[in-house]
């Protein structure tokens, strides 16, 4: 993992001396809310419904077992003994106090981690690949280059007051877990003909109020000339974004008002223009970075586990949890854990400090200290033998964490929704609840296969309801929450938004009409033909049917 | 009958505060003042005027209750919400302290 130099460290301490002065100046009147509060939103800290909330970065959610512990201490000391793992890989805090807040900075910063450029019109927090440095499809492994994206971005003078917020997405492997095309730019790496690793730049999707699947800028781009190219494309937009209409700021729309082509000339004209000087320097500082992710020592190991396979053979619960929730590792003889943090009627990405210290003991034990956050809200282990899965299963089973439903019916996207967030139009927490009992049976789960239901309590989409199979959006009619239904969006390589099915629903209603969706699924499904696969098949109208035709 | 609550922050805290009779900021919602008439409309928003610009709190706004027996009730689900606790953690919030009312956040 990365760790900080004599710089990083500096600039982070900082910040929280600065962020403590402002809030002593905020509390005794010197400084009023209209003075304070973009300074307290540079440093994560919104006011939401019920109290502050404090944004965390856990860049390219990557996390330590000290970092894991030190914001389960957080949730026990300053908050009410939980965290909410979000969309955007990052921990939110629901109800820390404001005098409280420089002393959690100056605890995030004794471990290397602070909540700067988690708000605001600047480029956030850097995501990427859950499976990041050991995916068994993996070309390379893309946090050096998210590390380098972070140290260019933190504060970067030209780029802290863009028009609108700006997400960065990054994956080095074929099948896209980080989303990339639905970001405000999209990083996948690909070989060249000549078999070089290099990046295909994508630019101008995202979610929201106006959903669009990003453009290719460049097919392939040497990775030598990634950061100026990336300079070029933030120049383009940041001359000619919108600043007069928030709704119209993002690079998205400017994009879509371009046009691609237009937009792709602009940026190869300013790329042209500004030459590479510094990219000496930049490979150097790759390269230092790099080193810092270097995989831990690989034990040589036979692929096929004994332990493993007699343990799989003796426990079914535990062969279903290792059919699902692992995943193929590159190195022999290790498996990916992914702890779901979707129980039954729980709430998705909301982990107690005690579950926080498990996970943290399980990868200091068992996955060489590391933990990553998937943008899927669950958790992950990447480096775990696999003759240790059935104890870390069985850690995780006691703790009630062993949830065998990754990428199933049950492992349910949700935002805070209007239980937690003053934007919320609707809640988002109980509709996933609903559909996580109605759909409890894991057998039925799985034969259901693989399934994403994303749900966003307001059209910001936080929830990622455009791209899941489907989507849910909560909506405000009259004072009454009401709920659109999407089919047929995806987040991954072949990305797209799901369309409307029809008219909404109430919350009641909701986990019904799931089931007539999933009903008529089955009905209608090819041999081994997925729910998304169908869908495309066949289209929106035997859904549609199944769901209105009666009413 | 309906009137309107002036409702805010508490800045050190962040935690939900209401106007009451004597001009404090109260923690629970039964303990509000329910403006029922114009001119007390009026003398709501200079207090959020003046409040907005203070130390105690922030984000001061009126919401729309209506009275309930003893206890006020708000129109809109949100406002609800936001005087009980989140619905899917009775065990936090006001609810949790027994100051959130014993009206339903689903009305």
């Amino acid at each position: 993992m990365y760790r900080y130099d004599e710089f990083d460290h500096r600039f982070v301490r900082e910040r929280t001396t600065q962020f403590r002065d402002q809030v002593t100046r905020r509390l005794s009147g010197e400084l009023t809310e209209d003075e304070f509060k973009p300074l307290r939103l540079m440093n994560g800290v919104y006011l939401q419904l019920h109290a502050y909330m404090l944004r965390v970065a856990v860049p390219y959610g990557t996390l330590s077992a000290p970092q894991m512990r030190q914001l389960a201490m957080i949730a026990e000391r300053y908050d009410r003994g939980y965290g909410h793992f979000t969309t955007r890989q990052n921990i939110q805090y629901n109800w820390p106090a404001l005098k409280d807040l420089p002393d959690v900075l100056d605890h995030l910063a004794e471990v290397e981690m602070h909540a700067i450029q988690t708000s605001g019109n600047c480029i956030r927090n850097v995501t990427t690949d859950q499976w990041a440095g050991v995916a068994a499809d993996e070309i390379a492994d893309p946090r050096p280059i998210c590390e380098l994206l972070r140290q260019w971005s933190s504060l970067h003078p030209e780029f802290s007051f863009l028009p609108r917020k700006f997400k960065i997405a990054v994956t080095g492997a074929p099948q896209d877990r980080a989303a990339v095309a639905v970001h405000d730019i999209g990083l996948h790496m690909h070989r060249n003909a000549d078999g070089e690793a290099g990046w295909e730049v994508l630019a101008g999707g995202g979610q929201g109020r106006t959903p669009m699947i990003a453009v290719t800028v460049r097919d392939w781009l040497p990775e030598r000339e990634l950061l100026p190219y990336l300079e070029a494309v933030m120049r383009v937009y940041n001359l000619h974004g919108r600043r007069d209409n928030k709704y119209k700021a993002r690079i998205k729309i400017l994009i879509h008002e371009l046009g691609a082509e237009e937009f792709r000339r602009q940026v190869e004209e300013e790329f042209a223009r500004a030459g590479t000087p510094e990219v000496e320097v930049e490979q150097r500082e790759l390269a230092r970075i790099a080193a810092y992710f270097a995989p831990p020592a690989y034990e040589d190991l036979q692929d096929v586990s004994t332990e493993f396979e007699l343990a799989k053979n003796g426990n079914r619960d535990f062969a279903n949890w290792a059919k699902i929730n692992v995943a193929e590792h590159k190195a022999p003889g290790y498996a990916i854990v992914n702890i779901s943090l979707k129980p039954v009627d729980g709430i998705p990405g909301d982990a107690t400090t005690e579950e926080m210290n498990l996970v943290a003991d399980l990868s200091e034990r068992y996955s060489a200290n590391e933990i990553r956050i998937t943008h899927r809200q669950n958790l992950v282990l990447p480096y775990v033998r696999k003759r240790d899965l059935f104890a870390v299963w069985s850690a995780l089973n006691d703790a009630g964490l062993a949830i065998a439903n990754l990428g199933h019916l049950g492992d349910i996207i949700a935002c805070p929704g209007m239980d937690y967030c003053a934007l919320a139009t609707a809640r988002s927490i109980p509709i996933a609840q609903d559909i996580s009992r109605k759909f409890a049976d894991l057998k039925r789960q799985y034969d259901v296969g693989p399934l994403t239901i994303n749900i966003s309590g307001c059209i910001n989409a936080c929830g990622h309801h455009h791209v899941a199979h489907i989507g849910i959006l909560g909506v405000d009619k009259k004072g009454k929450e009401f709920y659109q239904i999407t089919l047929g969006g995806a987040s991954d390589e072949n990305a797209s938004i799901g369309k409307i099915l029809g008219p909404g629903f109430s919350g009641e209603e909701v986990p019904d009409a799931i089931e007539k969706i999933i009903e008529t699924y089955i009905a209608i499904r090819g041999e081994s033909e997925t729910f998304l696969q169908t869908y495309r098949r066949v289209g929106a109208d035997p859904f549609k049917e199944a769901l209105y035709a009666t009413a | 009958m309906t009137g309107k609550i002036l409702t805010a922050n508490r800045v050190d805290d962040g935690l939900v505060v209401f106007l009451n009779g004597r001009g404090e900021w109260a923690e629970a919602l039964s303990e509000a003042w329910l403006g029922e008439h114009d001119s007390t409309i009026a003398e709501f928003e200079d207090i959020a005027s003046a409040a907005g610009a203070g130390t105690e709190v922030t984000d001061v706004y009126l919401f729309d209750a209506e009275r309930d027996g003893d206890e006020f009730v708000p129109a809109h689900i949100r406002e609800r919400i936001r005087a009980l606790g989140p619905t899917v953690r009775m065990d936090l919030g006001k609810q949790a302290e027994g100051i959130g009312g014993a009206f339903n956040a689903l009305g």
